[in-house]
């Protein structure tokens, strides 16, 4: 790998390269999720799932984080292409510059306002490049298998929850 | 609540986990066979009932009743290919296909239909298949729905099957009952999980079982590589273990050596196999093909409870628009409902935040309405591609053309207007730049505008077919109507890949009923015994 990492935004950000998960961040394969993607992630899970957390702040973020976690080990059932291809996804967007120039996200995951974030995913769902509109589809469907595989958030939306007692 | 699967470990079955082998080796049988799902099941069980020694081999995990909880953050990991997120190789279709003993037979809805006859007569008109026919097959279907117990199913349909039989009845759309092929069934809705008390009779609890009685040796976690040749025969096959994860390879490797090999690996494992081992395909047939059964989604909220994950997941449907046009016309699609559960439902839904929530707080009255295209006959309607990606793994590409969206619009019209007439509050087409429709009226506007485009319109899928087809001669298909290949001697598909185009209908019995044709031809063959009394 003779770029580093600025030369290449600099020099290849037409967008469609950068995002054609060609493999030059994560070459290693997969590996646990580094504190800035899980902040990536918190930011994430936190609007996508505005509406369902409760609005207090504090007993918001040990969800987020139960949430984030359920996506790690989601992504490590997954084939070692799609953990890379994750893995890929995920460590571009923890880099600022793709964070603002392909997330329109000014500030640090951790800072971003649920309204910022609404804004990023709302434009890659709509957005033309296929590849955007891909990783939205597996932001939404990660964020929302680990929510909703949990038991504890089954009240909420009436369901039971599995028959028990008759094995 | 008895385990026959660990009560047939405990009396000795010959089950190897291949993660847990210290080291690599050869061995040898009669026939080996790859995949445990509808044809490797079949297969199993008719060559050992003629005597032979059969060898079993599948990616996936020996699981049973006593692991099947019922949960879907455990059942998708363990029990289906990526999680329950196969996709395709532009990500735009998700593919739900078991990966476990059994394959998806130990995780379908046990729809069971007969192949149509006007899909023999198809094959027959354009892949010169004259030996298979409604007629032909009848008595194939009849012994394996009767070992599989595929019988009417006589308890009332759940509240989601019941809103697609009043809609369409009240608009006069013909629907029928599903047959199940289920043997004391509670109803409880959890198929896709693996069936956690032992009704369903997929291939784990039946063929399989018979096979292992008999001597037939099962490794589980284990991945064929690459077929090995000598001239016109396959020699070996070389397969990787896998780690215990499922995922990374251990480092060990086996060898089988066998006078037979069948390939029954599923629609996109099977061509990918061929591929991989560089088989003979002049006319570039394999992986060419591929069909999914392409399905999109309409979703209801009605005024009383559906609760659409208690009972049997699918018993009713409806053929209604699958006529309405020639086979080879625009694309006809059968509804049918799927089960919902927390996960399945939430992933599929479109949306976010608020948007996304309003619809889970509505999650038990939830109705959902599948349309099945049926892709393959079209002209243009060509099907998906498989070929070898990262690792030499498969991938396939399927193209969503224009004859798919105008299918799709008009089945997103049907399902809306069959929800309504059932009563329906809410009409939620799974589409991105939709919220849903209150009424028929807006529903039938607002869906006629619905730019169908990848992405925006959810499209699943439940059926792969084809990949490996099957023709009356090498350059129209890669197998004969046996599911001999065309270049190398002892080798056989038998499995859902051999299938021309799409069927119409959920697939498991027609895999079911070929594959006994092709496999009991096989065990004559081999055994040297007399072939079957049945055509």
């Amino acid at each position: 790998m003779k770029f580093g990492r600025r030369q290449f935004l600099r020099t290849g950000l037409a967008g469609s390269l950068l995002l054609s998960f060609s493999g030059w961040l994560n070459a290693a394969g997969p590996r646990r999720f580094s504190d800035a993607e899980r902040a990536m992630l918190g930011a994430v899970v936190n609007a996508m799932l505005d509406g369902v957390l409760p609005a207090q702040g504090q007993q918001r973020r040990p969800l987020v984080a139960r949430t984030v976690d359920g996506i790690a080990s989601a992504v490590g059932g997954l084939s070692a292409a799609s953990q890379q291809e994750i893995g890929e996804l995920f460590g571009l967007l923890v880099i600022a510059p793709a964070r603002l120039m392909l997330a329109g996200v000014s500030k640090p995951w951790s800072e971003a306002s649920v309204a910022e974030v609404g804004e990023f995913l709302q434009s890659w769902r709509s957005s033309r490049l296929s590849l955007l509109q891909s990783a939205y589809g597996a932001l939404h469907d990660l964020t929302y298998g680990a929510w909703y595989g949990r038991p504890e958030t089954w009240e909420a939306i009436s369901y039971p929850g599995p028959p028990r007692g008759y094995f | 609540m008895e385990d026959p699967i660990r009560v047939g470990l405990a009396g000795g079955w010959k089950h190897i986990d291949a993660s847990a082998l210290p080291h690599s080796q050869t061995i040898d049988t009669d026939v080996l066979i790859v995949g445990t799902g509808a044809g490797g099941g079949v297969t199993a069980d008719l060559l050992s009932a003629s005597g032979l020694r059969v060898v079993l081999i599948e990616e996936g995990p020996l699981r049973s009743s006593s692991d099947f909880k019922m949960l879907e953050s455990e059942a998708y990991p363990e029990l289906y290919q990526e999680s329950a997120a196969r996709k395709t190789a532009d990500k735009a279709i998700n593919i739900l296909q078991g990966r476990c003993v059994g394959g998806s037979t130990t995780v379908n809805w046990t729809s069971s239909f007969r192949t149509p006859p006007e899909v023999f007569d198809f094959w027959q008109q354009r892949f010169g298949l004259q030996e298979l026919s409604a007629e032909s097959m009848s008595s194939w279907f009849a012994v394996m729905e009767h070992k599989l117990w595929v019988r009417p199913w006589d308890t009332p349909p759940n509240a989601n099957n019941k809103v697609l039989a009043a809609g369409a009845e009240k608009l006069g759309i013909a629907v029928g009952d599903i047959k199940r092929n289920v043997k004391g069934c509670w109803n409880l809705g959890y198929c896709g999980m693996g069936c956690p008390t032992n009704a369903k009779q997929s291939m784990l609890l039946t063929t399989i079982p018979a096979a292992l009685n008999r001597g037939a040796t099962l490794y589980t976690r284990l991945r064929a590589e690459r077929l090995r040749f000598d001239g016109s025969q396959v020699s070996a096959l070389d397969c990787s273990a896998l780690q215990p994860d499922g995922i990374h390879l251990s480092g060990r490797r086996l060898r089988f050596r066998a006078r037979h090999f069948v390939v029954a690996a599923g629609a996109i494992g099977s061509p990918a196999l061929l591929m991989r081992s560089s088989c003979p395909d002049p006319y570039r047939l394999l992986g060419k093909r591929t069909f999914l059964h392409p399905v999109v989604i309409s979703s209801a909220i009605m005024a009383h409870r559906v609760d659409a994950y208690a009972g049997a997941p699918q018993s009713i449907f409806s053929d209604h628009f699958l006529r309405q046009a020639p086979i080879d016309g625009p694309l006809g699609f059968k509804l049918e409902t799927p089960p919902l559960h927390p996960v399945l439902y939430s992933t599929t839904l479109q949306g976010y935040g608020e948007a996304h929530a309003r619809l889970m707080r509505e999650f038990t009255k939830a109705n959902v309405v599948l349309a099945l295209l049926r892709d393959g006959f079209h002209p243009e309607s060509r099907g998906g591609r498989v070929r070898l990606g990262a690792g030499r793994l498969p991938v396939l590409d399927y193209p969503l053309g224009e004859v798919i969206w105008e299918a799709a619009r008009r089945a997103l019209l049907a399902m809306a207007e069959i929800q309504f007439a059932a009563g329906a509050r809410w009409v939620i087409p799974v589409h991105e730049t939709t919220p849903g429709y209150t009424s028929w009226a807006a529903a039938r506007k607002g869906i006629a505008e619905l730019p169908l485009e990848p992405f925006l319109c959810r499209v699943v899928s439940a059926h792969v077919m084809g990949g490996c087809g099957m023709a009356d001669a090498p350059h129209r298909g890669v197998v004969d109507h046996r599911g001999r290949h065309f270049w190398l001697d002892n080798l056989s598909v038998l499995d859902g890949s051999v299938f021309p185009t799409s069927l119409g209908v959920n697939p498991q019995l027609s895999i079911y009923g070929l594959v006994a044709r092709n496999a009991s031809l096989l065990a004559a063959e081999l055994s040297g015994k007399p072939r079957p009394a049945i055509p």
